[in-house]
């Protein structure tokens, strides 16, 4: 079992319940979507899992240990071995795509190597592979603050995968990309996933892309799990219901123009 | 007439403000002892007009030019050299001393943990004490230490600079965003790569300059200490004045100018290359 999680809650801590009483468990190299509207707690529970959120209540074992029962330096290890990848990666912004990219496997290097690695890139090749199956590698050299969120967001995925994880995790890893583009990086994920046999688990806001390349759908609204079913069986009906939304309604009625700015949490 | 439409809510604070900072102010003037009124005094203005004449033509034999390279080129050795040990203490101790390499910090959402705060807060104190002493006073006991001459000097620069630098890198890899370096921990990295690919290539134009400019602040307080006998040119401007030297005064001065020209120049060559 890649990923346990038993009753677990999640309160960030200006007192929002981001996460109530999550049951959940994935097999190694199974491919999960998580669905659902905004705020529903997908990348609260992704970042539960790539262990960056310690969750308030319950129980969390990722890879066959639990990360906040360990010290800090078996958590680092741990670490290493789960690639989670970002919305808006946090790439500085002077950083040339190359270092970027070979920076995946800081956590695997020392310090010596990594140091070196910034002086002069010690995998070159490693990188070019990996953003031409992007269709990237004309900007190996290029400077993180000449691309695009798209481009940026496929520089992400190459530091991901050059990191090469037991457990990927992906957070909207697509959703500053074009259609065509978004279904092609989709399908590079999910066939390196099944290759390598790693454990892939995205949240994705297009539906269509979830059903066409995950075989697992976890539908989660409200921070709960509302279903967790395969493909075939996700009916248009169950994502009505996931979708649905009371204040959303056609016309804005006159309690809404009486407070319009209502803090965002 | 003021009407309610022209009528500005913000003029009767900030006139009061204005009112207030004056009457604060007053009392302090009178305490510094100033009075604009010594520098009309006819005898004042005689003698310092006499000393300013004697600025035009600033001093340039070839004995005194020789003098006055190599006073500059102590100054700069001074400076640099004290520049260069201030940043052997003060990199370590800002990377101690930074709450942005917090290994605990880096999960969302949480605070750095107790053991780190235990490194950080003495790391703290030590450079606050460094640098709450100015470097003439630290040059003043190292004179009587050391006995007089520009290692006086050199160790002045070092202690008060390590402290006024790790203060203020500590605080720019703080101010600098985050998220780079958080991620790559999260991704398993260790403090130091995480350091090395997340804050520096953000951090690395605002770090060089500010170093500059602190070099640039050495030069100048290794003049002020070459007053109390740590060489260089603080030591020659001081002689020539007390000789009266007005020309010889002039010279030094303009090479000061020079000094500052070149480091403002090298800083904004150094900024280009890095922004």
């Amino acid at each position: 079992m890649t990923l346990r999680l038993t009753a677990v809650d999640l309160r960030h801590r200006n007192g929002v319940q981001a996460l109530r009483d999550v049951h959940l468990n994935i097999a190694a190299g199974e491919r999960v979507a998580i669905i659902g509207p905004s705020g529903a707690g997908k990348s609260s529970l992704l970042n539960v899992l790539a262990t960056a959120l310690q969750p308030s209540a319950g129980e969390l074992a990722v890879l066959g240990v639990q990360p906040w029962q360990l010290s800090s330096r078996a958590r680092q290890r741990l670490r290493a071995r789960i690639g989670l990848i970002h919305q808006a990666p946090p790439l500085p912004p002077r950083q040339r795509v190359v270092t970027a990219v070979l920076a995946g496997k800081l956590g695997q290097w020392g310090l010596g190597k990594s140091l070196l690695n910034l002086l002069h890139p010690v995998d070159i090749a490693g990188a070019r592979a990996l953003l031409a199956r992007l269709d990237l590698d004309d900007k190996l050299f290029a400077q993180c603050q000449q691309l695009s969120g798209g481009q940026l967001q496929r520089v992400g995925i190459a530091r991901a995968l050059y990191q090469q994880p037991e457990l990927l995790l992906a957070d909207e890893p697509v959703s500053a990309m074009d259609p065509r583009l978004a279904r092609h990086t989709l399908d590079l994920l999910c066939q390196h996933a099944s290759e390598q046999r790693v454990t892939l688990v995205a949240s994705l806001h297009t539906v269509e892309l979830a059903l066409a390349c995950f075989p697992r759908i976890i539908g989660v609204r409200d921070g709960r799990i509302a279903f967790d079913l395969s493909a075939a069986e996700v009916t248009p009906q169950r994502l009505d219901d996931l979708y649905a939304n009371a204040q959303l309604s056609p016309a804005p009625t006159s309690a809404d123009t009486a407070t319009p700015w209502l803090p965002r949490c | 007439m003021l009407s309610r439409h022209h009528r500005d809510p913000a003029a009767l604070p900030r006139l009061l403000l204005a009112a207030l900072a004056v009457l604060l102010l007053w009392p302090g003037i009178r305490l510094a002892e100033l009075n604009p009124g010594v520098l009309f005094d006819p005898a004042v203005s005689r003698s310092t007009g006499a000393f300013l004449a004697g600025f035009w033509p600033p001093a340039h034999d070839r004995d005194f030019l020789a003098l006055l390279w190599d006073a500059t080129l102590q100054t700069l050795a001074i400076a640099t050299a004290g520049m260069f040990l201030a940043l052997v203490l003060a990199v370590p101790a800002s990377l101690l001393a930074s709450r942005a390499l917090s290994l605990s910090a880096a999960s969302i959402g949480a605070r750095p943990g107790w053991a780190g705060t235990c490194v950080r807060w003495p790391v703290r104190g030590v450079l606050i004490f460094l640098r709450s002493v100015p470097e003439i006073v630290w040059a003043l006991l190292f004179v009587r230490a050391v006995g007089l001459g520009p290692t006086a000097g050199v160790l002045a620069i070092a202690i008060t600079y390590a402290g006024m630098l790790g203060k203020v890198y500590a605080e720019i890899y703080e101010s600098i965003d985050q998220r780079p370096a958080q991620a790559l921990m999260r991704a398993g990295a260790g403090r130091l790569a995480a350091f090395a690919y997340g804050t520096l290539p953000a951090a690395a134009a605002e770090l060089m300059s500010y170093t500059v400019y602190r070099w640039e602040c050495a030069v100048r307080a290794s003049v002020v200490m070459g007053f109390v006998g740590a060489g260089g040119l603080g030591q020659q401007i001081d002689l020539s004045m007390r000789m009266f030297a007005s020309a010889e005064v002039a010279s030094i001065l303009l090479t000061f100018i020079v000094l500052v020209l070149f480091a403002d120049l090298l800083s904004r060559v150094l900024r280009g290359r890095f922004t």
